[in-house]
């Protein structure tokens, strides 16, 4: 399978997620590539990252200019087909505000950036990113963010936990954030869609101390190799 | 304001003395216009000019096998094999930070990218080295917190990792406050590219963001003089940082030099188009001509003079030929960013600026750039001790309150509350996060290896003996290393002191700069790059003199990187020649008895246990190594205790058989060349007989920290220490004032 990782100018996690993508899929150099934010082909992409950082600067909010974009539109036809997309951290806070994920992500309780090592535990979600993580399952990845609190009015909380769209919850004692409900990350209600704060791409290779958040990337091309077959 | 209306005359209100305006008048062969004298008095103060520093400097070592930019470049870089070179420098951004923190300290972090982002290099790492006064003021409370979210703010958004550094906290830094950044950047030997211009005829394009009002004479000005009342004034001096401007200036500049279209670049910093386009054809020998008129601008109705100085960050420069202009500037506009050529590199040796077409300024390039007037300084040893003495601790506090005391200090505690605001982990590289070991470690796959960094400096201990205190810093900066299994390649510094002009300050950067040569000489590590920061004074008197040396090695194997908590049953050992005494110590300074001089110690045998150590950790023998440092053995211990959470016994009987000291002593006192390491007892044990001390004293154990020195126990309960080793953070928080960003 091949990866796109969309590119913003002010992207800071691309390089990782692009890596992350190419160790997913057994170091081929074939298996992933950048996409730049003024792009709107998608042909031959069969799954999308959008990744974190500080697309277009984020000086009104975070993610608010992205959504705008045209390779932003063209991941939305993407997303739309029902193909899998996965946005992290700053990728998660584009996807809320382009309203393919439900809630929004404000400004952390304690103001602060806070980057720490931390547990996710894995939630009821039905998404080809999970399909290598049974729920309740923990993994450590890096937190890593300033306006990363998870918020949704309650009748959406509700409705997000009615329909199984929690993906990731903050381990217990471990919100750093003041995530309602202890959220992490969630999808979309077809599930091909799934935003997170904390980031897998950062815990994939054994000298970093985890290679947890393989699963995710390994997740998705399990699934399409099983639905193509 | 001029001399007709009663105050200074222009020259001497920027900051240049009567003389150096006659050597101007002279080496042009009339009176400077206004333009002419802007640029003089920046490029000619003691920010750009190192009038007070130069002729010290000199002694350093800049040779060695893997060197491939030494001083003079932007900064310095060494060979890290297959084709790969790591580019790395340290500067100060001290009193822009004391006067406005936020700001101040992105500003420094932003300025220190684009020196090895000039270079062709991409940053990979960023360390700071931090001093404030005691936490306990309601200004150090306010600086700490602007200054870390201020290098948070640049280096988290830029997608840098912060890996590693230092923070002490001391009085004499109370109002002048230091914060020096080093960056660490990787590229392609063969694709890096000077700062000389070059080429007759070759356009030169200013790219990255619009030239404003800010930081006229920023760093140039705040720079060169001590700070004093009122220093609120000079805040509009203080440079704003953008750090999305500089990520799309990062990429562009990494396209611009793939693609092969650029002579050379250079990046703007202090006094701005003046001294970048003047350096650049200083390097190459040649002219040039810069045209105000053509400078893309904030404020439509800037003067020459303004535009020449203007700090705006987030621009470079470049020399680009003819044919390549239109796909540079096509590149620029691909990331968004603002370009225009606006000058060109002549055959005239002469610095020109115009006006659209019109000239109105003209400089011999040779004679604004290298024609300051070095200084010589007149120093003078000190009788006594010219700085506070403030006791904190109970004169009968015994050993456990004496070593939870120092597990409290600001200095000594953790710093995870300022770590803990810096991304640590992008790009993929971070073996061990800031914290985690005495070096970071970044992954280079690229060349099948790592390379370990490390920043430090301990100005307490240089005032005390400014020589053996910056050969101290040094070799901490090596034994850190040691601890990870790197080798020393290069190293950059950053020399904060006083007023050069006073005699007490003139003699300790003299004797600094002595230290710092004879400790790079035996370690074989070359000083590539480096900065001064000068007038680090108030009118409450001048800082510790503060060498801060940043040194980067390498090592070939990132798994046996010593990183390891220890584990129950290990066995702990002394290892290295430290003669532990409390002179300069962290003890001495809690209880209010500092006073000048340290024992001397030679240098060769602490090497030889820093190469002993390193070996060791590179053949796997430990599995944990740190070196003895502030707080001596005892704090050493314990905190490795506190990090892997598990407690140990240990009788240091042979530290005090082998060097006749005291039980006090040997618990608590400093001096370089001392390591703990712990693991396997057998492993631990070959390593004697070679040449270098080995004791063993302990071993990994309980909940309890249990430290028999002679007629002293320091025996405290895991967790009161890992409580006292984490209270920074609540010290920090309290009473914090408006948050303002």
């Amino acid at each position: 399978m091949i990866w796109g990782v969309l590119q913003f100018p002010g992207s800071c996690d691309e390089r990782d997620a692009l890596n992350a993508c190419q160790i997913a899929g057994g170091g081929s150099g074939e298996s992933a590539r950048l996409v730049w934010h003024e792009e709107t082909d998608l042909s031959g992409l069969d799954a999308i990252v959008v990744p974190g950082g500080f697309s277009y600067g984020d000086y009104l909010r975070a993610g608010a200019i992205a959504r705008f974009s045209p390779a932003m539109t063209a991941v939305a036809e993407f997303a739309a087909a029902g193909r899998p997309v996965l946005g992290i951290c700053n990728g998660f806070q584009v996807l809320c505000e382009s309203g393919l994920l439900p809630g929004a992500l404000l400004t952390n309780e304690g103001t602060r950036f806070i980057c720490r090592q931390g547990e996710l535990v894995v939630g009821e979600a039905d998404s080809p990113f999970l399909a290598a993580l049974e729920p309740g399952r923990r993994i450590s990845i890096p937190f890593k963010h300033q306006s990363g609190r998870f918020f949704a009015p309650p009748e959406l909380l509700a409705s997000i936990e009615a329909n199984r769209q929690v993906a990731f919850r903050y381990a217990p004692g471990q919100n750093p954030n003041g995530s309602l409900n202890d959220i992490a990350g969630v999808t979309n209600e077809a599930g091909n869609v799934l935003g997170l704060m904390p980031h897998p791409e950062h815990a994939v290779e054994a000298f970093t101390g985890s290679t947890d958040g393989l699963a995710l990337f390994r997740g998705v091309a399990e699934s399409l190799a099983g639905s193509a077959a | 304001m001029s001399a007709a209306e009663g105050g200074q005359p222009p020259h001497r209100e920027l900051g240049l003395t009567d003389a150096e305006y006659d050597l101007i008048r002279e080496k042009m062969g009339r009176e400077p216009n206004g333009v002419e004298l802007a640029m003089f008095s920046l490029l000619w103060s003691e920010h750009c000019a190192y009038k007070h520093s130069r002729k010290l400097l000199r002694q350093l070592p800049t040779e060695g096998p893997r060197v491939v930019m030494g001083p003079g470049e932007n900064a310095g870089a060494v060979d890290v094999g297959d084709g790969w070179s790591v580019a790395f420098k340290v500067e100060s951004h001290n009193h822009p930070s004391a006067v406005e923190p936020f700001q101040g300290a992105a500003t420094g972090v932003g300025g220190i990218l684009r020196d090895v982002i000039a270079l062709g290099a991409r940053p990979i790492a960023i360390l700071d080295s931090l001093r404030f006064g005691e936490p306990d003021t309601e200004r150090t409370r306010y600086l700490v917190d602007g200054v870390v979210r201020g290098i948070g703010h640049y280096g988290n958004s830029m997608g840098i990792p912060t890996v590693g550094g230092e923070i002490y906290f001391e009085p004499p830094y109370e109002q002048n406050p230091l914060v020096n950044a080093m960056c660490v950047g990787l590229a392609r030997t063969d694709e890096m590219v000077r700062a000389a211009a070059a080429g007759a005829g070759n356009k030169v394009v200013l790219f990255g963001s619009l030239t404003g009002r800010d930081g006229i004479g920023g760093a140039s000005v705040l720079a060169s003089a001590e700070l004093d009342e009122g220093d609120d004034a000079k805040r509009p001096t203080v440079q704003i940082g953008d750090p999305f401007e500089e990520a799309k200036l990062l990429e562009c500049c990494q396209e611009l030099l793939a693609e092969g279209l650029l002579v050379s670049l250079q990046d703007l910093g202090a006094a701005g188009l003046t001294s970048s386009a003047g350096e650049m054809a200083s390097a190459g020998g040649t002219g040039i001509d810069i045209d105000v008129g053509l400078v893309p601008l904030r404020e439509a109705d800037m003067e020459p003079f303004e535009i020449m100085v203007s700090e705006s960050q987030e621009r470079m420069l470049a020399v680009v030929e003819p044919d390549e202009v239109e796909a540079v500037l096509a590149l620029c506009a691909k990331w968004q960013t603002a370009s225009a050529v606006v000058g060109e590199v002549t055959d005239s040796g002469a610095f020109r600026i115009l006006k659209h077409g019109e000239t109105v300024g003209e400089i011999r390039v040779e004679d604004l750039v290298d024609g300051c007037p070095l200084y010589d300084l007149d120093p003078a040893e000190p009788a006594e001790w010219i700085y506070p003495n403030r006791g904190t601790l109970r004169p009968e506090a015994d050993a456990s309150e004496s070593l939870l005391s120092l597990l409290a200090a600001p200095s000594i505690a953790s710093k995870r509350w300022a770590y803990d605001q810096y991304d640590s982990v992008v790009g993929s590289r971070t073996v061990h996060r800031a914290g985690a070991a005495d070096a970071a470690v970044l992954n280079l796959p690229e060349s099948d290896r790592a390379i370990a960094v490390a920043i430090d400096g301990n100005g307490r201990r240089v005032a005390c003996d400014p020589r053996q205190g910056t050969i101290e810093a040094t070799l901490e900066c090596a034994a850190n290393l040691a601890c990870v299994g790197a080798e020393p390649l290069g190293v950059t510094n950053c020399l904060n002191f006083g007023n050069p002009e006073k005699p007490t300050v003139a003699w300790q950067l003299g004797q600094a700069i002595e230290g710092l040569a004879a400790a790079c000489r035996a370690l074989g590590a070359p000083v590539v790059g480096g900065n001064v920061s000068l007038y680090n004074e108030t009118p409450s008197g001048p800082i510790y003199p503060t060498p801060v040396v940043g040194m980067v090695g390498e090592l070939f194997d990132p798994e046996r990187a010593a990183g390891e908590p220890w584990r129950e049953g290990d066995a702990v050992a002394i290892v290295g020649p430290l003669n532990p005494s409390l002179a300069g110590s962290e003890l001495e300074k809690q209880r209010g008895q500092l006073g000048r001089g340290l024992p001397a110690a030679e240098i060769e045998p602490v090497k030889a246990a820093i190469e002993l150590v390193r070996e060791a950790v590179r053949a796997g023998e430990v599995r944990t190594a740190t070196d003895v440092s502030d707080g001596g053995i005892a704090t050493a211990l314990a905190e490795l205790a506190i990090r892997s959470g598990i407690g140990l016994r240990a009788d240091l009987a042979p530290v005090i058989a082998q060097h006749d000291c005291s039980g006090e002593d040997a618990l608590f006192g400093e001096g370089p060349g001392g390591f703990v390491l712990a693991g396997d007892r057998q492993a631990l044990e070959r390593l004697g007989g070679r040449g270098v001390q080995v004791e063993l004293i302990g071993a990994v154990a309980g909940d309890l920290i249990e430290i028999v020195a002679d007629d002293r126990t320091a025996k405290v309960l895991l967790g009161e220490a890992t409580a006292a080793h984490d209270s920074l953070d609540r010290r920090i928080e309290s009473d914090q004032p408006g948050l303002t960003h």
